[in-house]
């Protein structure tokens, strides 16, 4: 093998006296895609940072690349070292022009003024070595998100970065934008870059990934080689246990033939949702899949209120129900847990008491107005011992909590007015494994006390280890259903089927 | 700042000792905010006794500074729910003068005399509701809406005296803005306006602090969406915020009628509601909505009040008082920002 491009030797970083990353050694070498895996708060992102000059490391600790010692400091030093990072959110400027966004920061000017034209010319060979389908002076707010990343790694050859990290770079793809970001990551690494591809999803680092570093409370637990990337291994390294059962569903399928809770009838919405019928009958776990922008997360906005439709009713055991706001919804007991919990679901600033309690503080209330606060406390404490939440107390404000535990906070707020229909959007997106095994158990103890669940969730293994049935969508219709047979589990060929619209190529 | 992750990576023996000690930093944290700027208060009063060589503390003069204050402390607690909900009502100063211009007019009406409070107090209310509605109902900015009722209500204020000074020497209820409560007979005693203030404060912490709409408030200026997915009638907020800012200017109208015995809906009230603004700011409320309490609006009341009546008494001239006053209100945003750096939002 040739030489390494970057070595890392005994990297810690403390941060207040709490060793976020201790003693860490990663090796990577030109033309390798290195997958870079942990759960939340394992140290990934510090030692990203690291890496791009954001923090500076403990004393004691050594950076080479291409076998020379290097210090990265401040935010330019890691652009300077070779190494460019594409985050999660794309730092990207919408009102720009696409060669705008590749020069920002290094513009090139003709005696003091702007030279747009040697930009766009600048930047045409590489958007094309990169198979782009846009212009360089398209503006940024018209490209989609798989343009945008496009955008991102244009830039990062454009400073001509050996070394490029990718933290989640899937996360706001469509699956087809995925694939075509995969073949351009393939190519890159031909080209001879070293990339560090951050993520969480299996079947990614399956897909790409030559070698795999785990990292586990700040520290490096373990290097597989592709032969040896398992899924059981790996998350075996991150968790540091065995998770033979990590799906949980103890609940009886079968309760499903049981009385229909949910019933909503030709929901359209005049445009991403167009006639959509579906049941959720009582103690069943029902998935609702499809690409992304099939029309899901619409589909129950409509369900609950948050979004007016044009057609549609809904029935709620058997009686027919309008609601018109997300509150008529709780009040009539269908809780919705949203897919974008810091913009849409919690509020950071405030304490997770708060955030737990806030459905439920009119139904408290002592004379209809003062706040009950020893019931408050009461409820959050059962929260926190139930869902097993790990914050130093009640009080703590819900953005200082890890994803995970952010993510049952908000759950516990719709648990509290105990929901006949609970209606879940990616429940486990930008959870730790830890916490998804959790949050998997409290939806399955749900199901067997009788409550309806409708999980939407991109995540296929996820939506055939939990559901009893799936239920798919394709551009806004209910493409078909997908049961379990007697003996068999939930086909993901039958999903992707129906959520492509390849259903009866195969048959 | 590491995430928590890194705190639950810690040997068990030493978590407690994590988590403890990330609560006891959220509590200084929380404390720094919540005394906020007293510390300032108090060096100001220390620091302009001394260059007064005495005068500053005194009863009769710490009993003008509380009376000035207490105009301004009413219109920012109902500044302070406005800007809780990320808001802001600029039209306090023009609805003060026009309640209070309403007011006077029914004091002159036989008969009719003794309504003359209530009747300041409902044309504020009412002028808030409007604000409310329409930037509730219409989702129009509130920056806008307030702006233009800046401005209307001006107009109208000057419309209802016929654009003339209204005076009544024999207004009812006159001894809310010139008498005093006395605490114990010859010795102590509180001006009527600074027990009204006093009592607004409180009525004030406890909506905030301890009812449901309280709540409620902060949810909406912490995050509107979310607060709209909880199922909260953000319309109804926006517009009890608006309506308490419009009461609580209404009785700043009366206050002020009471202590004058006149009115004039030109002269009155003008740009009340920068300080009102301002003593917010002071006071620590985030400018974004979500965080912020009303002690805090106290004390920014109380440190405008100090800052006009030190500057005078150790006779800086009225010119300089304005520079010195700009200074503290881009201070105080410098300030905003600061804090707003160690919050939770991420």
């Amino acid at each position: 093998m040739n030489d390494p491009i970057l070595e890392m030797r005994g990297v810690s970083k403390t941060f207040f006296g709490i060793k976020a990353l201790r003693a860490v050694d990663l090796t990577v070498y030109p033309g390798e895609i290195h997958a870079l895996m942990g759960e939340n708060g394992a140290g990934k992102s510090t030692l990203m940072k690291i890496l791009s000059g954001a923090y500076r490391p403990d004393p004691g600790g050594e950076i080479r690349i291409e076998g020379r010692t290097v210090r990265i400091e401040g935010p330019l030093g890691g652009r300077a070292a070779g190494i460019s990072i594409i985050y999660q959110e794309l730092s990207l400027a919408p009102n720009l022009s696409v060669a705008e966004n590749i020069y920002l920061g290094r513009e090139i000017s003709r005696s003091g003024l702007l030279a747009r034209g040697a930009m766009r010319e600048g930047v045409g060979p590489i958007l094309k070595r990169l198979g782009a389908d846009f212009l360089p002076s398209t503006l940024v707010a018209h490209l989609s998100m798989g343009q945008r990343q496009l955008v991102e790694i244009a830039r990062a050859l454009h400073v001509r970065s050996k070394i490029l990290i990718m933290d989640e770079p899937t996360t706001s793809l469509s699956a087809a934008e995925s694939e075509r970001l995969f073949a351009l990551i393939r190519q890159l690494r031909a080209e001879g870059l070293a990339i560090i591809y951050i993520s969480h999803r299996m079947d990614e680092v399956y897909a790409l990934g030559d070698r795999v570093t785990v990292l586990r409370d700040g520290r490096l637990v373990g290097s597989l080689d592709k032969p040896e990337i398992r899924a059981d291994t790996i998350v075996r390294l991150m968790v540091g246990r065995d998770v033979s059962s990590f799906y949980k569903k103890d609940h009886d399928p079968e309760a499903g033939r049981g009385h229909p809770v949910l019933a909503a009838i030709d929901m359209a919405d005049g445009g991403r949702v167009k006639g959509c019928s579906l049941i959720v009958h009582a103690g069943e776990v029902v998935g609702l899949a499809g690409l992304i922008g099939a029309g899901r997360t619409e589909l129950a906005h409509l369900i609950i209120g948050a979004s007016p439709k044009t057609s549609g009713r809904l029935e709620l055991e058997g009686r027919p129900v309008e609601i018109r706001t997300p509150g008529e919804a709780l009040e009539a007991g269908i809780a919705y847990l949203t897919e974008d919990r810091k913009a849409l679901g919690l509020f950071l600033d405030m304490s997770c008491l708060d955030n737990i309690n806030l459905a439920v503080l009119g139904r408290d209330a002592k004379l209809g107005w003062f706040l009950d606060r020893d019931k408050a406390r009461e409820r959050a404490d059962r929260a926190f011992a139930g869902l097993s939440i790990r914050a130093a107390n009640a009080g703590v404000s819900a953005g200082g909590l890890s994803g995970g535990n952010q993510q049952k906070v908000l759950l516990s707020r719709l648990l509290a007015i105990a929901p006949k229909v609970l209606i879940l959007d990616e429940p486990t997106r930008g959870v730790d494994v830890g916490a998804k095994s959790e949050i998997y158990s409290i939806i399955d103890n749900l199901a067997k006390a009788g409550t309806a669940i409708l999980v939407i969730s991109s995540d296929l293994p996820e939506i055939i280890g939990i559901c009893d049935r799936v239920v798919v969508m394709r551009s806004g219709h209910i493409a078909g259903e997908v049961r379990r047979g007697p003996h068999s589990p939930l086909a993901q060929e039958d999903i992707m089927g129906l959520a492509t619209g390849m259903e009866h190529l195969d048959a | 700042m590491p995430d928590n992750g890194a705190v639950e990576a810690k040997p068990a023996s030493t978590t407690t000792n994590g988590a403890a000690a990330e609560t006891r930093r959220q509590r200084m944290r929380m404390l720094i905010s919540a005394l906020g700027m007293l510390p300032v208060l108090l060096i100001l009063c220390i620091g302009f006794n001394v260059l007064s060589e005495g005068r500053f503390f005194t009863g009769q003069n710490l009993g003008i500074v509380l009376q000035q204050a207490a105009v301004n402390t009413v219109l920012a607690a109902g500044m302070t729910f406005v800007i809780l909900t990320g808001g802001i009502d600029l039209s306090v100063g023009s609805i003060l003068a026009a309640s209070a211009m309403a007011g006077l007019t029914l004091s002159k009406v036989p008969e009719l005399g003794m309504l003359w409070l209530p009747a300041a107090l409902l044309t504020g209310l009412v002028f808030g509701i409007v604000n409310g509605a329409l930037i509730a109902l219409l989702r129009l900015p509130p920056f806008i809406v307030t702006l233009g009722s800046l401005t209307a209500v001006r107009g109208l204020a000057r419309l209802l005296g016929a654009d003339t000074t209204v005076f009544n020497p024999s207004i009812p209820y006159a001894f809310i803005g010139n008498g005093s409560l006395t605490l114990i007979p010859g010795v102590a005693s509180i001006p009527w306006l600074s027990v009204i203030a006093l009592l607004v404060i409180l009525v004030s912490w406890l909506v905030l602090r301890r009812t449901v709409l309280g709540v409620h408030i902060y949810a909406v200026g912490g995050n509107e969406s979310a607060a709209r997915l909880a199922g909260i009638k953000v319309w109804a907020v926006l517009i009890f915020v608006y309506g308490i800012s419009g009461l609580f200017a209404g009785l700043g109208g009366a206050m002020q009628a009471a202590r004058l015995y006149a009115a004039n809906g030109l002269q009155l009230g003008q740009s009340y509601e920068l300080d009102a603004i301002t003593a917010v700011i002071l006071g620590g409320t985030s400018f974004v909505g979500g965080i912020g309490s009303i002690w805090g609006t106290l004390v920014g009341a109380l440190i405008i009040a100090v800052l006009s009546n030190g500057l005078i008494l150790i006779g800086v001239s009225d010119i300089w008082q304005y520079v010195i006053k700009g200074l503290v209100i881009i201070g105080a945003v410098a300030l905003d920002r600061y804090r707003l750096q160690g919050s939770a939002r991420t």
